[in-house]
């Protein structure tokens, strides 16, 4: 922990750095305009369970889904040096899918949940084979080859459901998307902690990191020291998709309502841009999955603050996208670097003094 | 092996491609056996020209009822055309007057552009019909609108509101997609409520149609702490995302509720909810004017103006019936 | 002689941090010449070229053209002044017109009107001879007509030097011969061509003098017909006979008996002619032959790194099937990559993952090398080869040339393999690394590893290996070992003529 800190400082900016101050200067901003932001309290809902309430469980609870696949977003992002622009639409038809296997069954048991969620990761799935296969397969650049189902992924989610908003209404479903009885967090956020764990055991059990990185920052090289640069992209596709039927099925069933059309409508911007505060490169080469789940809930955070400031919704954009610019220019090259500099001159400086010092 | 990869992909493509051409444009040039001479017999030949069902479930009721209404059990021989793009409406409403049907029934994408055609099919003696949309054309070149007056679904709601007589109205208000026709006409009279000083706005904002953030806006009045007891949604699925917020506060709604749910388009779903006595009330502009425009056609009633203004409806939890459900409700 | 001079570099200097890279060179071109400017790699040709086109300000010397002094700022200068170059890489757009190509950016085609311009172009091209339409889309072309369009465009600017980059690399026989006759004719018009090529034999069919440099240093300036080919090669590559130190033992004669490690019968890919190789266990040899002569090419096929288009391949007589670069290395073959910046480093990942990428490669995707694992082997390979790095988690990008090389090395000897190629492990870092690099070549040989070396510099290949093969214009001309194994005999079989003797 200690060598960590070092290293962290030593490093002037470490990728995390930005993220974090960024989190740090919301929690202080808020702390200052209503020192109860952040107070957490326990109440009885509904269903008679005891849960816990606030703004900050709001923003970790409703960052859940962009936290998932901001991750997955992450890999891609690291893999092909671009983004898929078609995670909200993808995530949609996966919705679309957990929504009619659950309708199709006589009755909402667990074995079906698992049953509907497992076929809107094998959909999602698919539709991330496919946009990777564009990519890897086609070499189409990822923003456009996700655009073909940024555009009809929808209408293909509408014909899923024969253009209904059909609803959903199950014990499970409402402990799958809000509370399981006798657990006061919210279950979506336990999902974000069940990922980042999948991600870590992948992380840990596979070489996938080190591969994708290396396809990411040098392919020619990769490929010379053996590596299937085609099968990391297409990879990274596949695991976007089980990220995006993870949140399809979180969205869906918090409400226990498919909408086709405003299911994770305009995440897949949120998404992007949580990896890149996260220090992402959205060039690809390295990436900290860490970061960009911290990305996420800077996203949120920032959106539950302009809510609580009783900024209208339509405003709200304008003001995510000034401080998205900030941090994104802070993140940058050119300032890291000036920013290095002058952090060298200081520790120069202070080496200096405390030479004369001595 | 790559030949094989290379086909799957070719067959991936073409098949997400015709979803995608299906989900746009379903049903179009879907028409009848076509080739019966025209006055050999009694059956009228009707072409309508639609935004396609796709577009939303009030657009999925209003094309069903069309269909329904304008069958051949009912005499007629049916020609339809669904497309979001006035473009394509045109050249279609183009073909219906070249293939020589009786009357031509239109609810525009746009409001401009129709002048030609309409003078056209005056032209050839065909009688048009406006349905659910106005267009800008003169009054002589249609039989009649018959037309949803959005504004008035408002009213009626808000008359609703009123007629409940709470010694306070603070209200949280769902907005739609700014902008929309549905959002101006139900937004309208909550904010001369607001204006009168009536009625108190705890908050106003707009969630796009989108539940998700419905929920995020009622989440951040509770947070704040701040009372309200009525959740003014612009369609039922925000008003669902409403609720899901005051189930996890502990926060009780509906009939004999703490706050006061109110809705619009009648989905099934969400009439039943009214039924269950979770909402209190569920708007709808009306989707259903197929008989109306029959009955014109077929002299069964004639219209006192051009512009025909279609009933809208109003549900309350108290008295909603099973009945009403299964005539009014949207969707399954 | 002196009426007809048309440029003359008197003393040209230039310094690059730590490097002389050109030591008082003397360069003169006439009028209605086609002048050959040869050498190795780094050699300073492509550095003397940047110098006469504005890309580098020299530090020292004096260039006049027509009689007259210049100075010359930047690549639009030199244009202006009538310096044009024909790069390699075509810079012109495809997706524009022939026409469109050649006006396009000019200051003095900016403002001409479409119909007439093309009406122009078409006259170039008819007085140049190029099988070219004004109208047609440059992408069109085949390269060879690419490039001629690029050399009009430059001589319609008036150009009185015009400085040919390896404009033939990509061209196949027949394309080579239009280039040609087009040279030819620019020629017999008074312009003064600078041709930088590779190829030999090109060199004889088209140029009129030749001036050779050598470690940034003028060799000197010949009449063409005058300078046998031999000679020519002798003089690119330098006749240091006296200084070679063998630093290999005993190596003739035993290691025929070694069993055959790894041969190749027929051997073909995208990129290499088919050819017959081997190589016994224990045993360096190495390709030899010019920058482009194929030998690159060679190893790559080898190694499966560009697409194999025929013949077959055996490990220890058993037939293999490499089609991909893991293939080979699953059969105990690494491989070096010639351009450490292109196909080497992962500049943004550590020394450390940098070293076990390979090793994780051949692991397999489910079998990931434990971070403490590989930390160790990370400490074990800075210290066995000794490459000088703040820690093994800096990023590999940031250390110098030679220790990158050794960081790749490291990677390969990891893999423990059985058969090594390193393709020009020694380009670009010092001295003493190139030693050490040398005597592991030795070393790992002894320990029973087969190495197949490339180096540009034939004494280095000459220390190290027991048999070179030795390749021209991209085909095998030659095998040489035991006595013939002297640098003389190399540049005997590499320029062509008396070889195997």
């Amino acid at each position: 922990m200690k060598k960590n800190t070092k290293s962290f400082f030593q490093g002037g900016l470490g990728q995390l750095t930005i993220p974090l101050i960024a989190i740090a200067l919301l929690v202080l901003f808020n702390l200052i305009r209503d020192p109860g932001f952040f107070e957490i309290g326990i109440t009885h809902n509904n269903d008679g369970n005891i849960v816990l309430a606030g703004n900050l469980i709001s923003i970790i609870n409703g960052a859940s889904e962009l936290a998932i696949l901001a991750m997955g977003m992450t890999l891609v992002t690291a893999a092909c040096g671009g983004q898929d622009i078609s995670v909200g639409a993808a995530a949609a038809i996966a919705g679309s899918t957990f929504v009619k296997i659950l309708k199709s069954a006589p009755e909402i048991n667990g074995g079906i949940v698992v049953l509907a969620f497992l076929c809107a990761c094998i959909v999602a799935m698919l539709f991330g084979a496919f946009n990777g296969t564009l990519v890897a397969v086609f070499k189409i650049q990822p923003m456009i080859a996700t655009l073909i189902l940024y555009t009809c992924g929808r209408s293909i989610a509408y014909w899923i459901n024969g253009g209904a908003t059909p609803t959903i209404s199950s014990p499970i479903i409402s402990a799958l998307g809000s509370f399981i009885p006798g657990i006061p967090v919210p279950t979506p956020v336990l999902i974000v902690v069940c990922v980042t764990i999948l991600f870590k055991l992948l992380f840990h059990f596979t070489s996938l990191e080190i591969f994708t990185q290396s396809v990411g920052i040098n392919q020619s090289a990769a490929r010379l020291n053996g590596i299937n640069a085609t099968f990391i992209k297409l990879l990274s596709f596949i695991i976007l998709g089980v990220c995006v039927a993870i949140a399809g099925s979180i969205g869906v069933s918090r409400l226990g309502l498919i909408n086709h059309e405003t299911l994770l409508i305009d995440v897949e911007m949120d998404t992007i841009l949580a990896v890149a505060i996260g220090g992402n490169s959205l060039g690809g080469g390295k990436f900290k999955i860490s970061g960009s789940i911290i990305g996420a809930y800077v996203i949120q955070m920032l959106t539950t603050t302009l809510y609580a400031m009783k900024v209208s919704s339509t405003d709200v954009k304008a003001y995510k996208a000034i401080v998205i610019v900030l941090l994104v220019v802070i993140g940058s090259p050119v300032i890291k670097a000036k920013f290095g500099k002058l952090m060298e001159k200081v520790r120069g400086r202070m080496q200096e003094s405390a030479a004369k010092g001595a | 092996m790559k030949r094989l990869k290379a086909l799957v992909l070719a067959g991936v493509l073409a098949v997400s491609l015709v979803l995608s051409a299906c989900g746009g444009n379903s049903g179009s040039g879907n028409s009848g056996s076509g080739n019966e001479g025209k006055g050999g017999n009694s059956t009228i030949k009707v072409g309508v020209v639609n935004n396609p069902p796709s577009e939303s479930g009030y657009r999925e009721a209003n094309v069903k009822d069309m269909e329904a209404v304008f069958s051949a059990a009912n005499g007629y021989e049916l020609k339809t055309f669904y497309n979001i793009k006035n473009d394509e409406q045109l050249q279609a409403a183009q073909g219906f007057i070249t293939e020589g049907v009786d009357y031509l029934l239109i609810s525009a994408a746009e409001t401009t552009g129709w002048d030609d055609v309409l003078k056209k099919a005056k032209e050839a003696g065909i009688k048009v019909y406006l349905f659910d949309r106005m267009i800008d054309v003169d009054e002589s070149l249609y039989e009649a609108a018959v037309v949803s007056d959005m504004a008035k679904e408002g009213e009626t709601a808000v008359q609703w509101l009123l007629d409940q007589n709470l010694s306070e109205y603070k209200v949280i208000h769902i907005q739609g997609a700014m902008g929309s026709d549905a959002q101006i006409g139900r937004t309208g009279a909550l904010d001369a409520q607001f204006a009168s000083g009536k009625m108190k706005k705890v908050v106003q904002q707009t969630a796009s149609w989108d539940e998700a953030e419905a929920k995020k806006i009622v989440e951040s009045v509770i947070n704040s702490g701040e009372d309200f007891n009525v959740i003014y949604a612009e369609n039922d699925g925000m008003a669902k995302g409403a609720v899901a917020a005051l189930d996890d506060a502990g926060i009780t709604h509906g009939v004999n509720g703490k706050v006061i749910v109110m809705g619009f388009d009648c989905n099934k779903w969400a009439l039943r909810e009214l039924k269950a006595g979770a909402w209190n009330y569920d708007g709808q502009c009306s989707p259903f004017q197929a008989q109306i425009i029959s009955d014109l056609i077929k002299g069964n009633k004639t219209a006192s103006s051009k512009k025909i203004i279609n009933e809208e409806k109003g549900f309350d939890a108290k008295t909603i019936t099973d009945d009403d459900i299964n005539t009014y409700g949207l969707g399954e | 002689m002196q009426d007809n001079t048309l440029l003359q570099m008197r003393h040209i200097e230039k310094r690059f941090p730590g490097v002389l890279a050109l030591n008082g060179v003397d360069f003169t071109l006439r009028k209605g010449e086609i002048h050959a400017l040869m050498g190795e790699n780094g050699a300073g040709k492509s550095t003397l070229i940047k110098v006469l086109t504005g890309v580098y300000q020299m530090d020292g010397g004096q260039i006049t053209l027509d009689g007259k002094s210049i100075t010359i700022h930047s690549p639009q200068d030199a244009q202006s002044q009538g310096i044009s170059t024909v790069y390699q890489e075509i810079t012109l757009c495809p997706n524009l017109t022939v026409a469109e190509n050649m006006f396009i950016g000019r200051e003095d085609g900016a403002w001409v009107r479409h119909k007439l311009y093309e009406k122009r172009a078409d006259e170039i091209l008819a007085k140049l001879g190029i099988p070219a339409r004004s109208s047609q889309q440059l992408g069109d072309c085949s390269l060879a007509v690419q490039q001629m369009v690029a050399i009009a465009r430059a001589v319609d600017q008036k150009c009185k030097v015009l400085i040919l980059d390896e404009p033939t690399s990509s061209l196949d026989d027949k394309e080579v011969k239009m280039l040609f006759d087009l040279m030819r004719n620019l020629k017999s018009q008074g312009v003064g061509i600078i041709f930088v090529t590779h190829f030999l034999e090109q060199v004889y069919e088209v140029s009129d003098r030749i001036t050779v440099l050598r470690n940034g240093e003028l060799v000197g300036e010949y009449l063409t017909e005058q300078l046998p080919q031999v000679e020519l090669v002798a003089k690119m590559i330098g006749k240091e006979l006296d200084e070679l130190s063998s630093l290999k033992e005993a190596p003739e004669g035993e290691e025929e008996e070694k069993e055959v490690f790894y041969e190749a019968k027929n051997l073909s890919s995208s990129d290499a002619m088919p050819f017959n190789f081997s190589i016994r266990k224990g045993e360096v040899n190495g390709f030899t032959g010019l920058l482009g002569s194929g030998r690159s090419e060679c190893v790559r096929a080898i190694f499966g790194a560009d697409k194999v288009t025929g013949g077959s391949t055996f490990i220890k007589g058993k037939q293999i099937s490499v089609t991909r670069p893991i293939d080979a290395m699953k059969s105990g073959i690494g491989y070096l990559a010639e351009d450490r910046k292109r196909d080497g480093i992962i500049a943004e990942l550590s020394v450390r993952e940098n070293i076990i990428l390979a090793l994780q490669v051949m692991n397999g995707f489910f079998k990931p090398i434990s971070r403490s694992e590989s930390e160790a082997f990370a400490d074990e390979y800075i210290k066995v080869l000794n490459i000088k790095t703040a820690s093994k988690e800096t990023p590999v990008g940031s250390l110098s040339g030679g220790n990158q090389q050794k960081v790749i090395l490291a990677r390969w000897l990891l893999t423990h393999p059985d058969y090594l190629i390193l393709d020009e492990p020694t380009r670009g870092i010092d001295v003493g690394t190139k030693l050490e690099i040398q005597k592991l070549v030795l070393k790992l040989a002894e320990d029973g590893v087969s190495v197949t070396f490339i180096s540009s510099e034939v004494e280095e290949m000459l220390r190290t290996c027991s048999r070179l093969i030795v390749m021209r214009d991209r085909h095998v001309v030659g095998e040489l070992k035991g006595q013939d194994l002297n640098q003389e005999q190399v540049m005997k079989t590499i320029a062509g003529g008396e070889a195997q003797g």
